[in-house]
């Protein structure tokens, strides 16, 4: 009997019930990958996609070459950009259950990947996020206030009520309007760092996708656009291993890993510690520089965890084991940079919990503040006028004709 | 003014354009080099540069992504698909994105994209290289919508759609690229220098998106098209001896409901006339709101023209496209009904 081809399904390493299993994970020592120059020839460092870059290690010492030795005031600043976002995040989790808002996505787990990266970029740089990048907004200074008014779709909703919670956009601050849709928006930031590059401006564009949505046609067109015109963009894979119940295996990660994709492309690619705050933010130091020298762009895997549920809507009990976050082997981003600086004599647990403390004050407050401009079904409501605004730059004929019926029908009701 | 085909007055445009401004960039699949299969970019890579003028990989999803990527950092991309039955791997990016942008960002962001794509039968394409897939872009909203039918408008149009804010897909019928075509195919081609519309200014100059024509007055009877099928339209009409009033639509979306209208209403006869298939095509839409606009006008039902409901089939491309004889039929029974 010869040998005959079966259909492969990628196993799923625990299911509920089962103890969780990380066995899989192609871990590295923390300090033991080399940081080649920034002007590198892919050929060179195509191990930095097989690899993972880390610097923190068990004993919460930053070691090895890709140490960014970042100022311990500036990792105080990080710690609570990442605590500010988890609180947040707590909060509304417990609102959408209390029903104020529709709908929510935690961030919990993977706080370190959007901090560290708004941190390490400049403010000129362009972003384009995905759905559980809240940490950019929260690094980049928006206020908190802001973003519930969009959870709530009230009167001070940036979106004017026009889009799920979460979908947020910031001009000012040059962060791309979420879509909803996944991964459309990884080849629009490489068509703004060719603009860029054509225009010969020195900021750069980062856009961010889960491991799942890499699966996308869009991701390949920005992996080969990026790669043909060298365009200077940070393209992030948030390779949190899960696809709502799908494991990673699903997109393609059990064959070799989302950083490797790179390479094939002629991209750059780095497979980073996700939840080790030096880590990511030398590696975006390491990728911005390559960009913005005209070495064009990089692709970068951040390996973390999901710790929550894909949104409200979502029971991760179905469909994996309970607690098994407790057993990521790469730990919690909060605890590990916590740990670190309390190494470094620059922390302590006092100091933790009365940041908390004023955090969550700080969030309670915004929330009062927020409710007062109303919610989805409290005035004072958003005018429903405004649905037919921005559709197009002038609203033409046949929707100033729709918007008076609207408002004849709402008039007579 | 001079005399151009509709492929030069195209290339007149973008040429204007990117002398006029910086950030009017063009690309496409082979529109570089070599001036894109039609011709339509020729000389424009070697005049602004390959900064300016860029040729893409084939990925349809990647050139409208990366033209909105652009047009957010301040460019005004014109993307060519090549042909109009290309333009599927790009239509999430068109429909989820290039049209919702502004709204779903509340006017924050928004891209003033062009994309530039011929469309339409009668060259022998066979399935992949006829289609009119118009309604399928006029249905979703927060796109503009554009059909030339003469260089004069394709010119003036694609000015307009450049300058605008909104996005633009913009219909290129390439039957009718290097003369009028009557819906004869066996009659020796007839140039656009043979035709009032292909006198075209050398300047900068612009048709209103949102403006309707009236191609030809008339008195007899109404007839609502577009394209390639405005010429057949005229030919059979003139050969029946009737004197019908000929609007070109020009854009569907804004669509210029009052001209179309006001004709109708004076005539109280209409056929709307177009290449694509007819179930839920757009003449649905224009068949519709005649009849809602001007029912106690009508002396006949309305009557539409259309291909047939297949696929565009290369060995019977004269039996399937809506020639003289199908827009006759149509013509003589709104005509003859009492």
């Amino acid at each position: 009997m010869s040998p005959k081809s079966r259909l492969h399904v990628p196993k799923t390493p625990a299911r509920p019930g089962e103890a969780p299993d990380f066995s899989y994970l192609e871990l590295s020592p923390a300090g033991a990958v080399k940081r080649p120059e920034t002007g590198a020839r892919i050929r060179d460092i195509q191990g930095l996609a097989e690899t993972l870059v880390r610097v923190l290690d068990d004993t919460h010492q930053a070691i090895g070459p890709w140490n960014p030795r970042l100022d311990p005031a500036e990792l105080q600043v990080a710690l609570r950009h990442m605590l500010l976002t988890r609180v947040f995040d707590d909060r509304m989790q417990r609102i959408q259950r209390s029903g104020k808002i529709s709908f929510y996505m935690r961030s919990l787990g993977e706080e370190a990947v959007s901090v560290a990266m708004a941190m390490a970029l400049r403010p000129g740089d362009m972003l384009f996020p995905s759905y559980r990048n809240q940490g950019l907004y929260v690094a980049r200074g928006r206020p908190i206030v802001d973003l519930m008014c969009q959870l709530l779709s009230n009167t001070r909703d940036m979106c004017k009520g026009r889009q799920l919670p979460v979908m947020y956009h910031w001009r000012e601050g040059r962060i791309f309007s979420i879509s909803g849709n996944l991964a459309t928006q990884f080849p629009q930031a490489v068509g703004w760092a060719m603009a860029a590059a054509i225009k010969g401006q020195d900021d750069i564009a980062a856009s961010w996708l889960g491991e799942g949505a890499s699966a996308e046609a869009d991701f390949h067109h920005a992996l080969l656009f990026a790669s043909v015109y060298k365009a200077p963009v940070i393209l992030n894979v948030v390779n949190n291993q899960w696809a709502i119940s799908t494991f990673q295996g699903h997109a393609g990660g059990e064959r070799r890993s989302f950083a490797a994709r790179g390479p094939g492309y002629g991209i750059a690619g780095v497979r980073v510690d996700g939840n080790d705050f030096l880590a990511v933010h030398a590696v975006t130091q390491w990728a911005a520089e390559r960009a913005r020298t005209g070495h064009g762009p990089t692709l970068i895997e951040h390996v973390t965890y999901r710790a929550a549920a894909h949104s409200t809507s979502d029971d991760p009990a179905r469909y994996r084991p309970k607690d098994d976050y407790r057993d990521w082997p790469l730990g919690d981003p909060v605890d590990r940079l916590k740990g670190h600086l309390i190494a470094l004599g620059e922390w302590s647990e006092e100091r933790h919990l009365a940041l908390i403390a004023e955090l969550e004050a700080h969030i309670a407050a915004s929330w009062k503040e927020a409710v007062s401009y109303g919610t989805l079904t409290e005035p004072p409501r958003l005018d429903p006028h405004l649905m037919f605004e921005d559709v197009f730059k002038e609203m033409p004929p046949h929707l100033q004709r729709q918007d008076a019926d609207l408002r004849a029908e709402l008039e007579r009701s | 003014m001079a005399q151009r085909n509709m492929i030069h007055a195209l290339n007149s445009a973008m040429d204007i354009m990117l002398g006029r401004d910086p950030s009017v960039v063009v690309l496409g699949e082979d529109v570089g080099y070599f001036g894109g299969v039609f011709r339509c970019t020729d000389g424009l890579q070697r005049k602004y540069g390959e900064h300016r003028v860029l040729d893409t990989p084939i990925a349809e999803g990647g050139i409208i992504a990366a033209a909105i990527g652009m047009a957010v950092n301040g460019l005004r991309p014109v993307a060519e698909i090549q042909f109009a039955d290309y333009i599927y791997p790009g239509y999430d990016q068109i429909v989820s994105e290039l049209a919702r942008l502004r709204y779903r960002s509340a006017g924050e962001f928004y891209a003033p994209v062009t994309v530039r794509t011929p469309c339409g039968g009668g060259i022998r394409g066979g399935q992949t290289h006829s289609q009119s897939p118009e309604a399928l872009f006029a249905h979703v909203a927060g796109l503009k919508v554009v059909m030339p039918s003469n260089p004069y408008d394709a010119k003036g149009l694609l000015i307009a759609s450049i300058e605008d804010d909104d996005p633009v897909i913009f219909f290129e019928p390439k039957r009718i690229y290097n003369g009028p075509f009557d819906g004869e195919p066996d009659k020796p081609a007839v140039p656009w220098s043979a035709h009032p519309k292909g006198e075209v200014p050398d300047g900068h100059y612009t048709v209103p998106i949102g403006k309707a024509e009236i191609a030809r007055s008339g008195s007899d009877l109404t007839i609502v098209t577009y394209g390639t099928m405005v010429h057949v339209s005229e030919a059979t009409a003139r050969n029946l001896g009737l004197d019908a009033e000929i609007i070109d639509v020009r854009t569907m979306v804004p669509l210029d409901t009052d001209t179309i209208c006001r004709s109708v209403a004076r005539t109280g006869r209409c056929v709307i006339v177009h290449e694509a298939t007819r179930f839920a095509g757009f003449g649905a839409e224009l068949s519709a709101t005649i009849q809602e606009e001007c029912f106690w006008n009508l002396q006949a039902p309305i009557a539409r023209v259309a291909g047939w409901d297949t696929p565009y089939p290369h060995a019977f491309e004269w039996e399937y496209f809506p020639g003289q004889a199908r827009v006759a039929k149509a013509l003589k029974s709104v005509m003859e009904a009492s």
